[in-house]
């Protein structure tokens, strides 16, 4: 027999067990292929396959200096671009020696959390229509609506940003954006709260979720997973109270917490975590100074001093999310890795699917918060 | 101004104003993280060299012959009990390849807002046959199990093969990939 490619592997074959491709093709798994193998309908082993939309952000940013870096940056997670360029924009701040104007760390505290809804009302969209709950599909792509419009006001962009930049953000807040965003914010608040009675006090969607993929406190720890699912396992871990940055310290944020560790809890949380974000933004608009700079200008092309590493994180809206930047003292980074929390939170699939019956997969998957082309980068 | 006037001052002494030089005053590093560093200095004396103790960030460098050791150490004397990221850095000129682990911890809360990075080199080959040649490192899966992704990444982006790692294959990559490991430097994008 002929040797195997390093980095393959031979797959053994039994008669009763059936392979079977979710995937790549199949809208029930994104932009990734998971191989399960059955025995009967029940799950008895699981193998993510992701690297189909790959783009090789990391590489790219190696040829590129720190400012052209941002617009591509953020294509790993469209709908949550200004969290994905936070990390970087961070850490190229440390490296480059830049300081912040105060009304620019809250234009990007306000704008981090409109993206941080406005990517979970785009997964909750995904998460209902594949338990085949339409209506929960088209209630929040409807109202996800309201926060594009006023972050279209606010960066003339409605999805890819690049608002975030090395100093600050690109541009100040157009007049009367204050109340205009009020406004949205408390009818989205008041919106999203009755979902609890056609999603989350649902019966079937209780009966499909709870005691569904359960993910012990201990387990979510060892794997090292992040963000809403640790937070469901019953881990009391948010970045901005943990580490904060920007102006988070001086806002005051409650995190939501389950013991259950269930498909039901991974669901609600994330929920939860909006109603939270609308109460930052409320603090962030009363708090912001009214007037001032917005960004320092850079030069062109702006140079570290000297060789220099950093790693940022911040809490994005599907978790902790990393921004390893390795400097030698030219215009670009020589290395930068984005460590995300799709990558990381993947490393429960198999271990959660275990055991399942093959028509609990998509609850328990979609439950994770993933999103496959971010894990792909 | 007219000239004569400025003449009597030329004629003196020039005193340059910067006889003070930016006065060197001993790095103060925050207490917290330099305890977390002495931890393991003391353990390992000189089998590590820290490279920097910052705000919430310790940088260990080690040999691949210890980092084993050391991350057992972390984990089980220094509570902490995750890896976010795992990061492989390609040094041509050194001739070397070094992996960074970023460790942190969900279960202490006092040590919430640190990271430990621990970084260790592999040797590095001109033409490399990714899992056949000296371009390895001991795993860190028994320690951490929240490495297993990242080292796989690691070793179809840079052919470092991880020694005692339980499933080795690719993850990204397509099967059928034959050419170098992409992200090191020597991986040119251009005119492919």
């Amino acid at each position: 027999m002929n040797e195997i490619m390093p980095g393959l592997a031979l797959q053994k074959v039994d008669e009763r067990i059936m392979t079977l491709n979710v995937g790549p093709q199949h809208p029930g798994s994104g932009h990734m292929r998971i191989i399960v193998q059955i025995d009967g309908d029940y799950i008895v082993a699981c193998d993510p396959d992701p690297g189909y939309v790959h783009r090789g952000e990391e590489k790219m940013a190696e040829y590129r200096n720190y400012i052209l870096n941002i617009p591509h940056l953020e294509r790993p997670v469209i709908h949550d671009s200004c969290n994905v360029l936070y990390p970087y924009v961070l850490g190229a701040e440390e490296i480059l020696g830049i300081e912040v104007p105060e009304r620019a760390k809250y234009v990007r505290v306000i704008a981090s959390e409109l993206n941080r809804c406005i990517y979970t009302m785009y997964w909750l969209a995904i998460y209902g229509i594949f338990l085949g709950h339409s209506t929960m599909f088209m209630w929040p792509a409807g109202d996800r609506e309201l926060l594009i419009d006023l972050m279209e006001k606010m960066t003339g962009a409605r999805v890819t940003h690049a608002h975030f930049i090395p100093g600050g953000v690109r541009n100040d807040l157009p007049p009367n954006f204050e109340d205009v965003c009020l406004r949205q914010v408390n009818y989205f608040e008041k919106r999203i709260k009755e979902y609890a009675a056609i999603f989350y006090d649902n019966p079937i969607l209780i009966s499909r979720t709870k005691d569904t993929g359960v993910l012990s406190r201990q387990d979510a720890i060892r794997l090292g997973t992040t963000g809403s699912v640790l937070r469901a396992s019953g881990v009391d871990y948010d970045l901005r109270i943990k580490e904060p940055y920007d102006v988070y310290d001086e806002l005051d944020i409650h995190t939501n917490v389950m013991k259950e560790g269930d498909a039901y809890a991974r669901s609600r949380i994330p929920w939860l975590d909006m109603m939270e974000s609308c109460n930052i933004i409320r603090q962030a608009l009363q708090k912001m100074p009214k007037s001032g700079s917005v960004r320092t200008k850079l030069k062109p092309n702006p140079k570290t001093k000297g060789p220099a590493t950093v790693y940022k994180r911040v809490e994005s809206g599907r978790g902790s999310l990393g921004c390893y930047i390795v400097s030698d003292g030219k215009v670009e980074p020589y290395r930068l890795k984005l460590s995300v929390p799709s990558f990381r939170n993947l490393i429960a699939l198999p271990y959660l699917l275990k055991g399942e019956k093959l028509g609990n997969m998509p609850s328990v998957y979609w439950s994770l918060n993933y999103w496959p082309v971010e894990a792909d980068r | 101004m007219s000239s004569d006037s400025e003449k009597p001052s030329a004629a003196k002494p020039v005193v340059k104003p910067v006889a003070k030089k930016p006065e060197e005053k001993p790095v103060e590093l925050p207490a917290f993280e330099k305890g977390l560093c002495d931890k393991i200095t003391e353990k390992f004396t000189d089998k590590v060299e820290v490279a920097f103790v910052k705000e919430d960030r310790v940088r260990i460098n080690v040999s691949s012959e210890n980092v084993h050791d050391v991350a057992e150490f972390i984990r089980d004397e220094m509570n902490f009990d995750h890896v976010e990221s795992v990061s492989g850095v390609d040094f041509p000129q050194d001739k070397e390849i070094e992996v960074v682990y970023h460790i942190g911890s969900y279960s202490d809360s006092s040590l919430a807002r640190q990271i430990i990075v621990l970084a260790t080199r592999a040797p590095r080959e001109e033409d490399p046959i990714p899992g056949k040649d000296a371009t390895r490192l001991p795993t860190l899966r028994d320690i951490f199990y929240s490495v297993e992704f990242h080292e796989r990444e690691i070793f179809e982006m840079f052919g470092v093969f991880f020694e005692g790692h339980p499933d080795n294959r690719r993850l990204l990559l397509p099967e059928d990939w034959a050419d170098l490991p992409p992200l090191r430097k020597d991986f040119d994008t251009r005119g492919r």
